[in-house]
């Protein structure tokens, strides 16, 4: 009863303009300053990723025979030619990392596609029906979540073989069953709602009800999961790649690069350094933004 | 032939609901190894709906009203008994004959936050029966009809494009009384549709109500778990417990005077505004029993101040005792109330 004043004029409530659903979103999610920088540097390396061909100063496959190993540029040796110096083949890291960003957001983007389309289909299907469905959708996806996830995605990789496109496909398998029941217990939560009742009287069939009524209330958690998932893609696709399991040399993806440069660890550590720090910063700023973006629209954490 | 008199509704109107025996059972798994217990929800409803009139059905949470509403509204389909809808029997429709019955009844649901969808807008959530059922018509058609339903309820054309969160309850009562609406139903079944407004806005909503009845023409099935709300709108009144009618007649009568000891309790548990009135509660002992086990005999007997010796023994059936029906071996076939001198069970 606490909009008991309100319901008196009901002609002056709505003239006081609540804020919009974004401005609200974007003055919950600023509070969260490591969200905000995460978001920052995500948006810095889409831009990177987008501009790779102007920015890099060197083609990415370029050998330059007379440079190999150069150290980076602050080091005795160093040249600005190669600021970040160069690997075993002479070809400049700086520009590969930046082509890498490229593979990595590609990597994020088909990955967290895949596994979303499927598991929101599957895990609409599983809530909405109920009964037999629902128990064999839900039991297969407790078998993928059995395995080790990057075990079962070496093993599917194996299986198709090894290259970039395949390792997306296996990480996307591993990661569905987390959108299957994240969406199925949204749905079940959702159903019973009285909304959803008078959308059926009103004659609306079973597809609507899924895709029109139920699924844009049960977004929220799948967002934050994506973006949680983005990283988690980036990470394992690195790691086959460095298992030598996904994208194959040349390719300048940031894992092979890893891969590639390990026996050099010894004599130049910036081989493998650049490569492992491109991955970690990434991966974190995309952490901090997926925390950022769950305290923000899952109104269980949100604080009031 | 229906249970409800015939007598006190004018000749002429045109009845759109029957219901005879109607019953809802649910089946209560009770782990492997035991039987599945049976819930009797509803157990042997009879009642009439007409044209501009209004049912109330009235009992307190559990006693089955609200699994009423969802057989008359064919969300869910009766176990036992009959359903007549417009002419056409629900146990026995086709398929196209069923979708044209769901047009008729429509349903206005008791919390007006989780009944309308949050992520809709007021005119999407108003034009959605019409873009399933009527999708000839053009969008400005739709836009057109809606804001007139919308003038009609009392909503302002601007609110057409916002949320529902930015409304009160009350309005928010009436974006889900114009959905409703949008398919120009016969019957509305009203589960409790004031009991989450304040008191003020209860006024105002019951007013909408009783207008929109006498435009319509609508049929009203108003469930309310309280008298009070029901006096002004209620031509007929069925009172439950545990899914049973126990008390069922002209509204007049019942609220002149209430013959069921349980009819008798609730209605003397409705406030009256008027502090010289004397208070002469009926206190119910005792918890509501689990629907699943009912007491043998009158399902009210342990409850029930008048009970005498046959009450736990055997089960009253509803008949008609003077101007009402009821079900209570207490009262006299000409409607007077004989209160036995008998220790209580």
């Amino acid at each position: 009863m606490s909009d008991a004043t309100l319901d008196r004029e009901p002609q002056a409530v709505d003239d006081t303009d609540r804020p919009g659903p974004f401005r609200e979103f974007w003055s919950y999610f600023s509070e969260h300053r490591g969200a905000v920088i995460g978001m920052w540097f995500f948006i810095g390396l889409i831009i990177v990723a987008v501009l790779a061909d102007v920015i890099a100063p060197h083609a990415p496959n370029q050998q330059y025979r007379d440079f190999l190993l150069t150290p980076p540029v602050w080091m005795e040796g160093g040249t600005w030619q190669f600021i970040l110096g160069t690997d075993a083949v002479g070809r400049d890291i700086l520009s590969r990392l930046i082509h890498g960003a490229r593979f990595s957001l590609f990597i994020g983007v088909i990955v967290v596609s895949i596994a979303v389309t499927g598991g929101i289909t599957l895990g609409l299907i599983a809530g909405f029906f109920r009964g037999t469905v629902d128990t064999l959708i839900m039991r297969l996806m407790d078998i993928i979540l059995a395995f080790p996830s990057l075990l079962l995605a070496l093993v599917l990789v194996a299986i198709l073989g090894p290259s970039l496109i395949n390792a997306m496909i296996a990480i996307a398998i591993v990661l569905q069953p987390h959108y299957v029941r994240l969406t199925r217990a949204s749905v079940l939560n959702e159903r019973t709602k009285d909304y959803v009742t008078s959308a059926r009287l009103a004659g609306a069939g079973p597809l609507r009800l899924m895709v029109v009524t139920i699924l844009p209330n049960c977004m929220a958690p799948l967002i934050v999961q994506a973006a949680l998932s983005f990283s988690t893609a980036i990470l394992d696709a690195a790691a086959l790649g460095f298992l030598g399991m996904g994208a194959q040399p040349p390719t300048p993806e940031w894992g092979t690069m890893l891969a590639e440069a390990r026996e050099f660890i010894q004599r130049a550590w910036w081989v493998v350094t650049f490569p492992g720090l491109a991955i970690l910063i990434t991966v974190l700023a995309i952490n901090v933004m997926g925390d950022g973006l769950r305290d923000a629209l899952d109104p269980k954490l949100k604080r009031s | 032939m229906s249970a409800m008199p015939d007598t006190d509704a004018p000749v002429g109107d045109e009845i759109v609901v029957e219901a005879e025996a109607l019953a809802q059972h649910y089946e209560i798994g009770r782990g492997p190894f035991s039987a599945p217990a049976i819930l009797k929800a509803v157990d042997g409803a009879n009642f009439t709906l007409s044209a501009g009139k209004t049912l109330a059905v009235v009992g307190e949470s559990g006693c089955g009203k609200s699994t009423l509403a969802r057989m008359v509204t064919m969300i869910e389909r009766p176990t036992a008994g009959r359903l007549v809808i417009g002419g056409i029997d629900v146990g026995s429709a086709s398929g196209a004959d069923l979708r044209s019955l769901r047009r008729q009844v429509q349903i206005v649901f008791q919390d007006p936050y989780g009944s309308l969808n949050p992520r809709q807008k007021v005119g999407t959530i108003l034009e959605e029966p019409l873009v399933i059922n009527e999708p000839s018509l053009a969008s400005d058609e739709r836009r057109g009809l809606a804001i007139a339903m919308m003038e009609r309820v009392g909503l302002r054309p601007e609110h057409y494009d916002r949320y529902p969160h930015m409304f009160s309850g009350g309005q928010r009562q009436r974006i889900a009384i114009a959905r409703a609406l949008m398919l120009r139903p016969r019957i509305l079944v009203l589960d409790e549709p004031v009991s989450a407004l304040d008191l003020s806005v209860q006024a105002q909503v019951l007013n909408l109500l009783i207008d929109l009845q006498e435009e319509f023409g609508l049929a009203y099935m108003f469930i309310s778990h309280g008298l009070s709300v029901v006096r002004h709108i209620a031509d007929e009144v069925m009172v439950m417990y545990l899914g049973r009618p126990v008390e069922q007649g002209v509204s007049e009568e019942i609220f002149a005077s209430p013959r069921h000891p349980y009819s008798r309790a609730l209605l003397s548990a409705t406030p009256v505004a008027d502090p010289t009135h004397a208070k002469t509660r009926i206190r119910l002992e005792g918890e509501l029993p689990s629907p699943i086990n009912p007491p043998g005999g009158c399902a009210f007997h342990p409850r029930c101040p008048i009970a005498f010796d046959p009450c736990p023994r055997d089960r009253p059936v509803l008949e008609r005792k003077g101007p009402v029906e009821v079900a209570c071996f207490a009262v006299e076939a000409d409607g007077t109330v004989h209160a036995r001198e008998t220790a209580r069970a």
